[in-house]
């Protein structure tokens, strides 16, 4: 058979996230997460809706990369349409933050000073809502610590679990903040006071390699941290059927296999 | 008595001065009033308030040194994520900002438009985004029982706003066939003066309202004057009629590479006739051939 690549085991890691969430959008920003939706909506959650990445629900999941013949489309997903239906909650994302800290602030503005930054990055988009509104998780595809950071982000676009920040010591009704994959674990916030929680580490990797690349303190699920699945070969199969164009192949550097050759 | 609101490019830069805000209609790299925005590079406004989902409207106006000031949610040219000319003005710390959240921006508008001072939102608590040097955010408390402390998102008023449509009548009755409309309703109800262009201006009856009434954007008394401009968006989309040219928007991207290729760029493709542009970007048979993109 064949064997299993770092992102198919990561895509297979981001689908688990909308496994349980009934009729909601389902956004996953970045091939990797993209197709996490597909997986999900194929093998778990066929309620969920996922878009063109445009302006579309499609029927199917729709691959990324080019189209290889026509597309079926179910609804209308113009922005106006997504802003109305995310502030009512039916949505969960998936993003990929430049930047993430301990209380789980994400940002994709600037690196360094906001009047003046050292790198200007795209600008907060829909961050700031969607952090309030709707369940995020996030996939970082370089665990380390340019990513997480050791103190709070630069310019915090999505809100966290941070007290301080909270308006009459009260958390925004709607911050759920679910799962965090890297190319290293699988994480959540699910240690004491929301602490960041390793929950399973990819087949190779140490809690020890995990918490050298992370700037902040991170919890155990328990004394012996279980390795995340690997895709059965009905799972490889269905994964390649998702992603005709080969895109996951691109985003790992040499596109390593997901056991690491000791 | 005759009912015209057809002009050129010229005339609306003509009815702009320095220090305005004004708002620009589109997302990103799709349906940009890309022809309005080059008008206004080759005049001497300045210090202007841009308010825009930003694209390369934002970058051509920062590398012209237009912008004095940006409201913008995030600036980006899709396929090419990062906007060089944004990012070199934010870099350099020559433009003040005022960063929001793409919600929060149209909320700003919706206010404008209804002619109020502000909006209650909770988009922003938790976030640096309400604890911006340029601008203090107010909260307000809701006056029901449930006493929630709430942001108030103030009215985003423009002095003008310009967009791109697909059709329009001589009035100013304007169609957007694309399947997004964005947000420009509501830069059009946010703006005492209103500037369309406009792929091609039809008769009253070409329109065929009663096929298209869900196109029709705006009752034609918001918009102040008509642009008839061909491929008029270019090099972002106004589909289904041309989708955005990846390929110009590589030439964009190069020409902030160096002063020189800016200046190359700006020869080329900015002082020039629309006839020129027209050529210079491949003609008409060209455009109506770009290959529909994948996002």
């Amino acid at each position: 058979m064949t064997e299993a690549t770092l992102a198919d085991l990561v895509i297979l890691a981001c689908a688990q996230a909308w496994r349980h969430d009934g009729e909601v959008m389902a956004t996953g920003i970045g091939p990797l997460p993209r197709l996490g939706t597909a997986l999900a909506k194929t093998l778990y959650n066929p309620a969920l809706q996922t878009t063109d990445g445009e302006c579309y629900y499609g029927n199917e999941p729709i691959a990324p990369g080019k189209r290889s013949g026509p597309v079926i489309y179910e609804g209308m997903a113009n922005y106006d349409r997504v802003f109305a239906s995310l502030w009512g909650g039916r949505r969960h994302a998936m993003v990929g933050p430049v930047q993430f800290d301990r209380f789980g602030q994400a940002n994709i503005s600037v690196i360094g000073n906001h009047e003046k930054p050292k790198s200007a990055m795209l600008g907060a988009r829909g961050f700031p809502g969607n952090s309030i509104v709707h369940p995020n998780s996030f996939f970082f595809p370089s665990h380390n610590k340019r990513a997480f950071v050791e103190g709070e982000v630069d310019f915090v676009c999505m809100a966290g679990y941070n007290p301080a920040r909270y308006l009459n010591g009260k958390p925004p009704a709607g911050l759920d903040l679910r799962v965090i994959v890297s190319n290293l674990c699988v994480m959540d916030f699910g240690g004491p006071d929301r602490q960041v929680r390793v929950v399973s580490l990819h087949a190779g990797v140490t809690f020890d390699e995990v918490q050298d690349n992370t700037g902040f303190p991170l919890a155990k699920i328990g004394d012996a941290i279980p390795e995340t699945p690997l895709p059965t070969a009905e799972e490889l199969a269905l994964i390649a059927r998702l992603d005709p164009n080969g895109v996951r192949t691109t985003v790992f550097k040499e596109n390593p296999p997901a056991r690491r050759a000791a | 008595m005759t009912f015209d609101k057809r002009m050129s490019a010229a005339d609306v830069v003509a009815q702009l001065s320095d220090g305005m805000t004004i708002g620009i209609g589109g997302w990103a790299t799709r349906r940009k009033p890309m022809a309005l925005v080059r008008a206004i590079l080759r005049s001497d406004l300045k210090d202007l308030t841009v308010l825009s989902y930003g694209g390369p409207d934002v970058g051509m106006l920062c590398a012209a040194g237009k912008v004095k000031k940006l409201v913008f949610a995030f600036v980006s040219l899709d396929h090419y994520p990062l906007e060089p000319h944004f990012r070199a003005a934010r870099q350099a710390g020559t433009i003040e900002v005022l960063e929001l959240d793409e919600g929060l921006f149209h909320w700003g508008l919706r206010a404008a438009a209804m002619h109020l001072p502000f909006l209650p939102t909770r988009i922003g608590i938790g976030t640096d985004i309400i604890r911006q040097k340029g601008f203090v955010f107010k909260t307000v408390t809701s006056p029901y029982g449930d006493g929630e402390e709430l942001i108030a998102m103030p009215a985003l008023n423009l002095d003008v706003a310009l967009i791109h449509a697909q059709r329009s009548d001589e009035k100013g009755n304007l169609l957007v066939t694309s399947p997004d409309p964005f947000f420009d309703e509501l830069f059009t109800r946010a703006a005492p003066k209103v500037f369309a262009s406009v792929e091609q201006v039809v008769s009253t009856a070409e329109l065929d309202i009663e096929a298209n009434a869900r196109f029709a954007l705006v009752e034609r008394a918001r918009i102040t004057g008509v642009v008839e401009a061909p491929f008029g968006a270019h090099p972002t989309s106004a589909n289904p009629e041309y989708h955005l040219d990846l390929k110009h928007l590589k030439t964009y991207v190069d020409s902030a590479a160096s002063p020189e290729a800016w200046a190359e760029y700006r020869k080329t493709f900015i002082d020039v006739s629309d006839a020129e542009y027209l050529a210079a970007v491949g003609g008409a048979e060209a455009l109506r051939a770009l290959p529909r993109p994948v996002y």
